[in-house]
């Protein structure tokens, strides 16, 4: 019977989670918008969908899920319907380890970095096979800078996640927030100066590359190849791909805000609610810590996107295996040194 | 240049050198991909079809195919009167349509032998300048945009909409003016609009350093262009390219200074040409940079304009064309004038009847296109976008 609730259990998290990234990347549509508008002298949408346009995004979901399904005569038909359900895949499946809140997580798997890590990399996989099979050169270009774009970053991503894990001895998500816990000072990013420092910024520059946003943002360069991997896409198929783009922001910020910025934590104790007195409201509040902490960095990489033009693609993996990849390494030496000798 | 040097104007076939790496490239790998970039691709800036043939992101020749847009400007203009040729060279190059009438008038004045006032001369350089302000807007807003920098793109046709709104109260066109007549202009200037320029004129002052910091500088956009798409002076000679292209090679060459007309010798103005700041001479950077100083340039000689006609008695700026053009001098005449984008000739025909025997326009943007096929082997696709933003083509002058 227990496992029978368990299992009940599990799928309302599922469905919980399937809103919250749907909402989550609702949101962050909107906010694109409004802060690529802000940048440049604009209001972005102000007319239609109520107070500042907050539901002009619900209206362009509802128009991508009842556009008309284009699957060029051309393409390798299964691989093309199958591509954007792997990338959104990736994405989803990320969601299970990172910890919303003190016991908001899916499970809490004593290997939860190395697996949420491992799943992002399905992504790549999707990425290609929407790029070979729309059986179109320009998103034959976007599939291979993408696997070779995101191939390669993540190993910087990978080894600045390294440090956090030294420090807290522990893959276990929770683990790595707990040790973050009592004021921002406890943070990974700041108890470590300026290793963990370093480590961080690697991350986050390494992670833009893997989400692709400027001025990372090859794989889909519309000035150059149109829209890369995904020229031949319409509709709800390219919708898919979107929603994925977004959650992935959220996604590597969340894991950037867990391992270095306190995960749920708040910046001084006296903004949390202690477990004794109520473990709900502790959650809740944990929760709403967590998801703003995340998307203040969403909003980061939006700022980033709408002021700095692109790389080239020598350029892109020059930074990658010549500065990222040494500092990282010599990153990693001495926070060992230090640890060891602690 | 030397007469001896050797001019070497095909587009067609690549040179035999790329033949041969192209022979032993296929002998080692196979057939490189064939890729059409265009005609609706957003980085060529219209219609422009370039054909290219590429090993993974490496482009091996790259071959521009034109026609687009072509409207037989050459051909109707034939069939139409003197004065009906002015709005249809609006259409050559849509946005900097005042230079284009510019050229042509002049051309027919010279041809005619029709004097005009100072002060029609003044207004003339005046809105000639003020419209070579919002073509390098475009042209350097829309580069960002090619190289991934959406912002500087809507900064600059933000401001380049001040001067089409002041455009708009000179002559009721925003884009295509038909505002320089022969022997005068459509319309006087309008009371307080030199004022309006005054103004316009010290919102500008800040915004070129506003796109130094947001753009020009940034060190991912100077990688971008740093050591480009290199095209030196001999070859910008050899094919013909003018204007902001061979001044970025460092050749001092203006026709404002070195063939002046409507009075522009007596503006006080200088040349900026590239220097090799960031790489070499000639690379995208400078071509790209000229182009910026190009503009606080064309902001002083408004300046001095502007001051010019507030002192200047008014006229009729109608006074001098001529009521009609059916018997006119028989001979030929070229005329070339300073566009925004290199040397717009026009060689006017007249058989001495209401309408052009024969017209040709030398149009600078076609010139600049024909050295594509030879910048081109070598270079990556998104250099591709580099050189053809950094040239400053528009398709409706290219094909005409």
């Amino acid at each position: 019977m227990n496992e029978w609730i368990a299992l009940l259990l599990s799928v309302v998290y599922v469905i919980g989670i399937m809103g919250f990234v749907s909402v989550i990347a609702l949101i962050a549509v909107w906010l694109e918008r409004k802060v690529s508008a802000h940048i440049q002298d604009r209001l972005g949408p102000m007319e239609t969908g109520g107070w500042h346009g907050w539901s002009q995004t619900i209206a362009d979901a509802i128009k991508l899920l009842l556009k008309e399904d284009i699957i060029p005569d051309a393409a390798d038909k299964p691989l093309f319907k199958m591509a954007p359900y792997i990338v959104f895949a990736g994405t989803m499946a990320s969601f299970a380890v990172l910890p919303l809140s003190a016991n908001l997580i899916g499970t809490d798997l004593n290997i939860g970095i190395y697996y949420l890590v491992a799943v992002s990399s399905l992504i790549v996989v999707g990425l290609l096979m929407a790029g070979w099979a729309s059986n179109n050169k320009w998103a034959l270009y976007g599939a291979m800078r993408a696997a070779a774009q995101m191939v390669s970053y993540e190993i910087p991503v990978m080894l600045s996640l390294l440090v956090p894990i030294m420090i807290a001895q522990s893959m276990s998500m929770q683990t790595l927030v707990s040790i973050q816990a009592g004021g921002f000072w406890n943070w990974t990013v700041f108890s470590h100066l300026p290793f963990a420092f370093i480590a961080f910024v690697i991350y986050y520059w390494a992670s833009l590359a893997e989400v692709n946003r400027t001025p990372f943002d090859l794989p889909e360069g519309e000035s150059e190849i149109v829209a890369g991997y995904s020229v031949e896409y319409s509709g709800m198929r390219f919708a898919m791909f979107f929603l994925a783009e977004f959650a992935n922001m959220f996604v590597v910020s969340a894991v950037a805000v867990t391992v270095f910025l306190g995960g749920w934590h708040a910046p001084f104790t006296f903004l949390e609610v202690p477990v004794e007195t109520n473990p709900i409201l502790h959650a809740v509040i944990g929760l709403g810590w967590f998801a703003s902490k995340s998307m203040l960095l969403v909003i980061s990489q939006m700022w980033l996107r709408w002021t700095l033009p692109r790389l080239r693609v020598d350029q892109l993996m020059h930074v990658c295996w010549k500065v990222f990849l040494p500092f990282s390494f010599a990153n990693i030496l001495l926070v060992s040194l230090w640890i060891a000798l602690k | 240049m030397s007469e001896k040097q050797e001019l070497n104007l095909s587009i067609g076939p690549a040179p035999e050198k790329i033949q041969k790496a192209l022979q032993d490239y296929e002998y080692a790998h196979g057939e490189p991909m064939k890729v059409q970039m265009g005609p609706q691709h957003p980085a060529t800036h219209g219609v422009l079809r370039v054909e290219l043939e590429t090993d993974g992101e490496m482009i091996l020749t790259g071959t521009p195919h034109i026609g687009y847009l072509h409207r037989c400007f050459e051909k109707v203009c034939e069939n139409m009167t003197w004065v009906q040729v002015v709005p249809y060279t609006d259409r050559l190059d849509y946005v900097s349509s005042m230079n284009n009438n510019l050229a042509y008038v002049l051309g027919c004045e010279k041809l005619f032998e029709i004097e005009v006032s100072e002060r029609v001369q003044t207004i003339r350089v005046l809105v000639s300048e003020l419209n070579r302000l919002t073509n390098h807007m475009l042209a350097i807003g829309a580069y960002g945009l090619d190289i991934g920098a959406w912002t500087p793109f809507l900064f600059l046709i933000q401001e380049r909409e001040h001067v089409l709104d002041l455009f708009e109260e000179l002559c009721g066109g925003r884009l295509l003016y038909n505002y320089i007549w022969i022997g005068g202009l459509s319309h006087d200037i309008p009371d307080g609009w030199l004022g309006k320029v005054r103004d316009y004129l010290s919102y500008m002052k800040g915004k070129i350093e506003e796109l130094n910091t947001l753009l020009s500088f940034n060190k991912i956009f100077i990688e971008r262009l740093a050591n480009v798409a290199v095209i030196p002076a001999d070859v910008c000679i050899q094919y013909g390219l003018t204007g902001p292209n061979l001044r970025g090679a460092g050749v001092k060459w203006d026709l404002r200074k070195d063939e002046p007309y409507s009075g522009y010798e007596t503006y006080d103005f200088e040349i900026p040409v590239g220097t090799g700041e960031f790489g070499t001479v000639g690379d995208c950077f400078d071509r790209y940079i000229v182009r910026v100083r190009e503009m606080e340039q064309s902001l002083r000689i408004i300046e001095q304009a502007t001051e010019r006609l507030e002192k200047m008695p008014g006229d009729d700026v109608k006074a001098n064309i001529p009521k009609r053009l059916t018997k006119v001098n028989k001979g030929e005449v070229y005329f070339r004038t300073e566009h925004p984008k290199g040397e717009l000739g026009f060689y006017i025909v007249s058989n001495g009847k209401g309408k052009p025997y024969r017209l040709k326009c030398r149009a600078p943007s076609f010139c600049s296109l024909s050295v594509m096929s030879k910048i081109a082997p070598g270079l990556l696709i998104a250099d591709m976008v580099a050189l053809i933003g950094s040239i400053d083509i528009v398709l409706g002058e290219v094909d005409r």
